[in-house]
């Protein structure tokens, strides 16, 4: 049992003599204490909360407050316990330990009712509305006007002057599957002022957004801010935060390690508070001579999600795909593996003319590739280790006809060890593993059909800081076996580190493409160019 | 976790750095999993029904009564078979009765022409796999869930059969034909072709669905058809197989029952889509897709087949047993629900 | 709040104008007034029961069992009247919902506190209610002349010539739509039915909007046996055998959508009047009346096939829009 407070438990850790700062107790300001950090007093406080999960401890002892008119940012890596914090906050899971405070009165959430009905309100990550119901609807849903009878023309009207408080260019009647996806994030801020909302959280608003719908989400929550609303914003990206944020809070490994003020603090000293260590270490240097061509891509289009990707790519070497969430990366993968068609361009693959029909063609090749949503695409949650890692090669285990047992064990116990599964045994159903396990045991199963090339579309989403580090290595020592990789990710870190060249898409387009230690080799230009900064630049 | 550090780790395959702890091959046996295996649960449901049934009514442990039985429920449990397969994937098939009408009025129309049985067998399983591959090919190509699919091609196939048929009856068949369906293929034990048939299925079935790749396959499919595709499962090809092999199923059944009943009017096999789902989910098939054993089906075949019969040797009348069939399933899946939220996990 | 008819249901309504032109040149008979009136009446159960099966539906459920429902409360209705011949209507009419409402209610309690697949729940109930007509019967028939006047007065009353039972039909069919457009829980059921997560998020609770779904689908069905039997004079087991299938044609012809949260009043009335004319108008124009079932089935593809090429995910469109043009035109 663990009595000291997350920001405690991170100075005794190896790297907490990176951190620079001290603090006495909960909520005093770690920065220029004479300066008023708070202006008044906090709208929401947590103390103390801590969730489990089986086998997870996703919150342990975290405390934080949020003040009107402010924006404190929450970061942490994927898997820190940002998501759970906000499930936490909206009723939807009931905290194990610890108390939620909404401005003097200590408040009990046990369904999303009770959360708004204190004021908090949230932009989910995933969009969760009613794609066939109306924008009125969605905003109102849970909440409409009027008695038993619904009051259909105050809802048109509040929700028309939501949506002019927004400055939002559609109608209350417009069902939702019509939007674009800013425009059913600016439904979801509605939605949130429709609940007078005193707390908003934002999690993660800009991951599927445009640079302008970006700017102008930016405009919508410094409104908000002036409006006096404290939000909680949930971002990945540095520039975000540092546009947006007065305050900041972050978590690593479900413990808060670090909270302070925006303008004191710098992206490096976040960045190793996030990760617990400097970020060169993580990363295994690799010096490797890089073989021939393995696969050729020229002027692959499709009509509507990219158009005119081409690269080479060889043995031993790791190509890394950049790019916000929704560029097209994962969409221009899939067509390399037989998921969709292409509309023009060419495919060789080891000096062969490849055409992918099906995923079975593309693996039959001798491409692999370990899709991106793990819970859908990748895992296989009902069946076991040995049934998901054999899944893709099952013709290697059939003998006169029939699947042997003996040597799908075999092929599983050699694959499971190698990447340090951990389980109680090779029949576990992976839904009863970790993320990062259940991961290990998907990378398995592309690694068992022998391919040539192997496609990682985002392997470390969501999984622990342990097995991620634990798939970095792996995705060195690949290349090190003479596989040729591409690694498509969203963090820049884990491109950065693990990458030979770089290549940056952006609304569906190649944007640049960067060599390790040649010119532009840098993370402010790959985030540029990711974002359409440098894109739009030349347009003009 | 932490006992299995413990043990004695095995030899690695591959040169690698010695792992820190060592994973079982198998689960560790339990015997509470052997209890709750649905399997042991129908094994425990057909006990009670055949000795209930022996000490209720004498004439029931008779042999060729009990073979008489078999053709009660012979024809319908074939097709449980594929339809197992089809729910085991998430889809379903309710026009498999159709198909049986449309086959059926094949068979009876060209034997009235005096067709010989050879070809008469022939033309029902053509009919029934045509009428299959429709269902799959609109299901894999539209893309519309299966349910609403095959109640449409229940009606269109029906109502063909209704079409061309009117209110006649056909009743004209070859002896031989006949044979098929009326006497014991062999006699000691005496075993009616259709009986046969069913075993020889089932065991081709369990064999295919437990031992092969292709039963993986579809077992994958069930669990997560999206992440199956990206394993490089060809789902629609084998979605496709499943509806044409219903359908063959279903011709199969009609020949039984056309040389069985030597008579076909457009009504015939009505309401049997519905039976058939009922042993498939009796049988331990989840609706949900990824569940279910051949086992399983068969033994509700029997559990239903016997139960019927023993029934009926009281003469409790059909419609009765309807009831308490349809009681059993609702119970059959309630109860494990109902116990396990009452009594925690197991 | 919505417009009054969707695009489809325009089309479906101009589809069915279409065939009612063309049925009557082909065959004068149809298109006079009576026939109009007798397509109504004869429609009238067809009305009641999809719209009820469409709230099911829209929480991505089904209930097979309504036609056994039908049957069952037809059956102890008839039975009732049988001992008690001067009971006024409305004793027949309360009591015939209450029977059927608590059917609904089994089905209900089932898929929403077990969450056990509906299609599974009602094929039990399905033979258990069906059933129950015999072990409560006996499996006699019960006949008009013994069920009394007052049991069968209600559907031969008439206004403006068409009968009590369709009217009682436009009741429920305008209950429905204030329902479904005007109401919290009518709301809540295409909430639960689009996004089942969201509806969690705003603190609808799946359960209750089921619960509300099967009752509802009890109520009408068990509000229908009574008028089925009261009209056609005679109760016995196989009443309305497989209409079921017949219900949900109508809702799927109507453009609901199994996946649920998808359905409106107008569209379902539509679907069920479609075929109520085929029906009806076979016999007029001296085809078989065999012929029902298949056109009604080749109708019920057709429709769902061209649902599904309307409702064709689209792709993301991450070109921005000039790139996807260009894109289109090079290709």
């Amino acid at each position: 049992m663990r009595v000291c407070s997350g920001f405690d438990a991170a100075l005794i850790r190896p790297a907490g003599h990176l951190l620079p700062f001290t603090r006495e107790k909960e909520n005093t300001p770690l920065f220029h204490l004479n300066r008023p950090l708070m202006p008044s007093d906090p709208v929401l406080t947590l103390a103390g909360i801590s969730k489990s999960f089986p086998g997870v401890r996703a919150l342990s002892d975290v405390g934080f407050s949020l003040y009107p008119g402010q924006v404190t940012a929450l970061i942490g890596e994927n898997g820190a316990g940002k998501s759970t914090i906000v499930k936490t906050l909206t009723g939807i899971y009931l905290p194990d330990e610890g108390s939620l405070t909404v401005g003097q009165e200590a408040k009990h959430f046990s369904s999303p009712r009770d959360a708004w009905a204190a004021g908090i309100a949230a932009i989910h990550q995933e969009t969760v509305m009613f794609d066939e119901l109306t924008v009125a609807e969605n905003i109102f849903t849970g909440h409409m006007p009027g008695g038993t009878l619904i009051d259909w023309a105050e809802a048109r009207r509040r929700t028309a002057a939501l949506l002019k408080r927004i400055d939002a260019d559609f109608k209350p009647e417009t069902k939702l599957k019509r939007l674009s996806v800013a425009q059913q994030h600016m439904v979801e801020i509605a939605r949130a002022l429709s609940h007078e909302a005193k707390v908003i959280i934002m999690d993660e608003p800009t991951a599927a957004l445009s640079s302008h719908e970006i700017q102008e989400l930016f405009r919508i929550v410094d409104q908000l801010k002036a409006e006096g609303h404290a939000i909680l914003f949930i971002s990945h990206k540095f520039d975000e935060i540092f546009r947006v944020s007065d305050r900041w809070v972050c978590l690593r490994d479900g413990e808060k390690v670090g909270e302070g003020l925006t303008r004191d603090v710098r992206e490096p000293d976040l960045v190793r508070l996030m990760v617990g260590r400097p970020v060169d270490q993580i990363f295994p240097k690799r010096a490797l001579t890089i073989g021939e061509t393995v696969l050729e891509v020229e002027g692959l289009s499709n009509a509507t999600e990219f158009e005119d990707i081409g690269f080479t790519l060889r043995r031993r070497e790791i190509l890394g795909f950049y790019g916000l969430v929704g560029a097209g990366r994962s969409e221009v993968m899939q067509c390399l593996f037989g998921m969709s068609r292409p509309t023009r361009g060419r495919v060789t693959l080891e000096g062969r003319p490849f055409v992918a029909k099906a995923p079975a063609d593309a693996i039959a090749a001798g491409i692999a590739y370990v899709p991106e949503d793990r819970q859908h695409q990748g895992a296989v949650l009902p069946l076991g280790i040995r049934e998901n890692t054999t899944l893709a090669s099952l013709g290697a285990h059939v003998r006169y006809g029939f699947l042997s047992r003996n040597s799908e064990r075999a092929a599983t116990r050699m694959l499971g060890t190698r990447l340090a599964v951990k389980a109680a045994h090779w029949e576990q159903r992976l839904g009863e593993l970790s993320g990062g396990n259940q991961q290990k045991v998907v990378i398995a199963k592309w690694l068992a059909t022998k391919p040539k090339v192997v496609i990682l579309d985002e392997p470390t989403k969501g999984i622990d800081v342990g097995s991620k580090a634990a798939v970095h290595d792996f995705i060195g020592e690949l290349a090190e076996d003479g596989l040729a990789v591409i690694l498509v990710s969203s963090e820049l870190p884990e491109v950065m580190g693990l990458a030979d060249r770089i290549i940056v898409m952006h609304e569906g387009q190649m944007v640049t493409a960067v060599t390790r230690g040649g010119p532009g080799w840098s993370a402010e230009a790959i985030v540029a160019a990711a974002t359409g900064a440098d894109h739009q630049a030349v347009a003009a | 976790m932490t006992d299995l550090a413990l043990r004695p780790s095995q030899p690695a395959a591959a040169p690698q750095p010695k792992p820190r702890y060592t994973v079982a091959d198998r689960a560790p046996r339990r015997l509470s999993d052997f209890l709750l295996r649905w399997e042991t649960i129908l094994v425990i449901l057909l006990a009670a029904v055949i000795i209930g049934n022996t000490l209720l009514s004498p004439y029931f442990l008779d042999l060729y009564n009990l073979a008489d039985t078999t053709y009660n429920f012979s024809e319908k449990a074939i097709i449980a078979l594929g339809m197992a397969l089809l729910i085991l994937v998430r889809e379903i098939d309710l026009s498999i009765a159709a198909i049986m009408a449309l086959a059926a009025l094949a068979i009876g129309s060209l034997a009235a022409h005096g067709v010989a049985p050879p070809l008469l067998i022939l033309a029902g399983l053509g009919v029934g796999l045509l009428c299959g591959a429709v269902n799959g090919l609109l299901v894999t190509r539209t893309g519309v869930p299966s349910i609403v699919i095959t109640i449409g091609t229940m009606s269109l196939f029906r109502g063909i059969a209704q079409v061309t048929l009117g209110d006649q009856a056909l009743t004209t068949y070859p002896d031989s034909y006949l044979a098929l369906g009326q006497s014991y293929f062999i006699t000691m034990p005496p075993t009616p072709l259709s009986f046969l048939i069913f075993l020889v299925l089932a065991i081709v079935f369990g064999v295919v669905l437990h031992g092969t790749a292709i039963g993986r396959q579809l077992f994958a499919i069930g669990a997560n058809p999206v992440a199956a595709r990206f394993a490089g499962i060809r789902v629609d090809r084998l979605r496709f197989a499943l509806f044409t092999l219903s359908g063959l199923l279903a011709g199969l059944a009609a020949v039984l029952l056309t040389a069985r009943i030597g008579v076909v009017r457009p009504n015939i096999a009505l309401g049997w889509e519905l039976d058939v789902v009922t042993m498939v989910v009796l049988g331990g098939v989840a609706i949900s897709g990824g569940v279910g054993t051949i086992l399983g089906v068969v033994l509700a075949v029997f559990v239903l087949g016997l139960a019927t019969f023993g029934l009926s040797l009281m003469n409790v009348p059909g419609i009765v047993i309807n009831v308490l069939l349809g009681l059993l399933l609702i119970l059959s899946i309630a109860a494990p629900i109902v116990i396990r939220r009452f009594f925690g996990r197991f | 709040m919505k417009r009054l008819a969707t695009y489809r249901e325009i089309i479906l309504a101009a589809i069915i104008a279409v065939m009612v032109i063309g049925i009557s040149i082909v065959a004068p008979a149809f298109g006079t007034r009576d026939t109009f009136v007798a397509v109504l009446n004869d429609t009238a159960f067809l009305f009641m029961m999809a719209l009820a099966q469409m709230i099911v539906i829209l929480t991505r459920g089904i209930d097979l069992s309504v036609a056994a429902n039908l049957a069952l409360t037809g059956m102890l209705t008839a039975m009732v009247a049988e001992h008690h011949p001067d009971l006024p209507i409305i004793v027949f009419v309360v009591l015939s919902t209450v029977i059927g409402l608590g059917l609904g209610l089994i089905n209900g309690g089932l898929v929403a506190a077990l969450q056990i697949p509906p299609i599974v729940v009602t094929l039990g109930t399905l033979a258990v209610f069906r059933g129950m007509i015999v072990v409560i019967g006996g499996g006699a028939q019960v006949d008009g002349a013994n069920m009394g006047a007052n049991f069968q007065l209600l559907p031969k009353l008439t206004v403006f010539g068409l009968s009590s039972i369709f009217w009682i039909a436009v009741l429920i069919a305008v209950a429905c739509w204030l329902f479904l457009t005007r109401t919290r829980p009518g709301r809540g059921l295409y909430a639960v039915g689009c996004n089942p997560v969201a509806a969690r998020y705003c603190g609808i609770d799946l359960g209750r909007q089921q619960l509300i779904a099967y009752a509802i689908s009890g109520a009408v069905a068990g509000l229908s046996g009574y008028l089925w039997v009261a009209r056609y004079g005679v109760a016995y087991v196989e009443i309305a055998t497989g209409y079921e299938l017949t219900v949900i044609a109508a809702c799927v012809i109507g453009g609901v959508s199994i996946g649920g949260g998808v359905g409106s009043v107008a569209g379902t009335l539509l679907g069920a009047l479609f075929i109520g004319l085929i029906v009806n108008a076979l016999p007029v124009m001296q085809v078989s009346p065999f012929w029902q079932m298949a056109i009604s089935g080749a109708v019920i593809l057709l429709a769902v096939i061209i649902n599904a090429r309307a409702e064709a995910r689209p792709d993301k469109l991450i070109l921005p829009r000039a790139r996807r043009e260009a894109a289109r035109v090079g290709a």
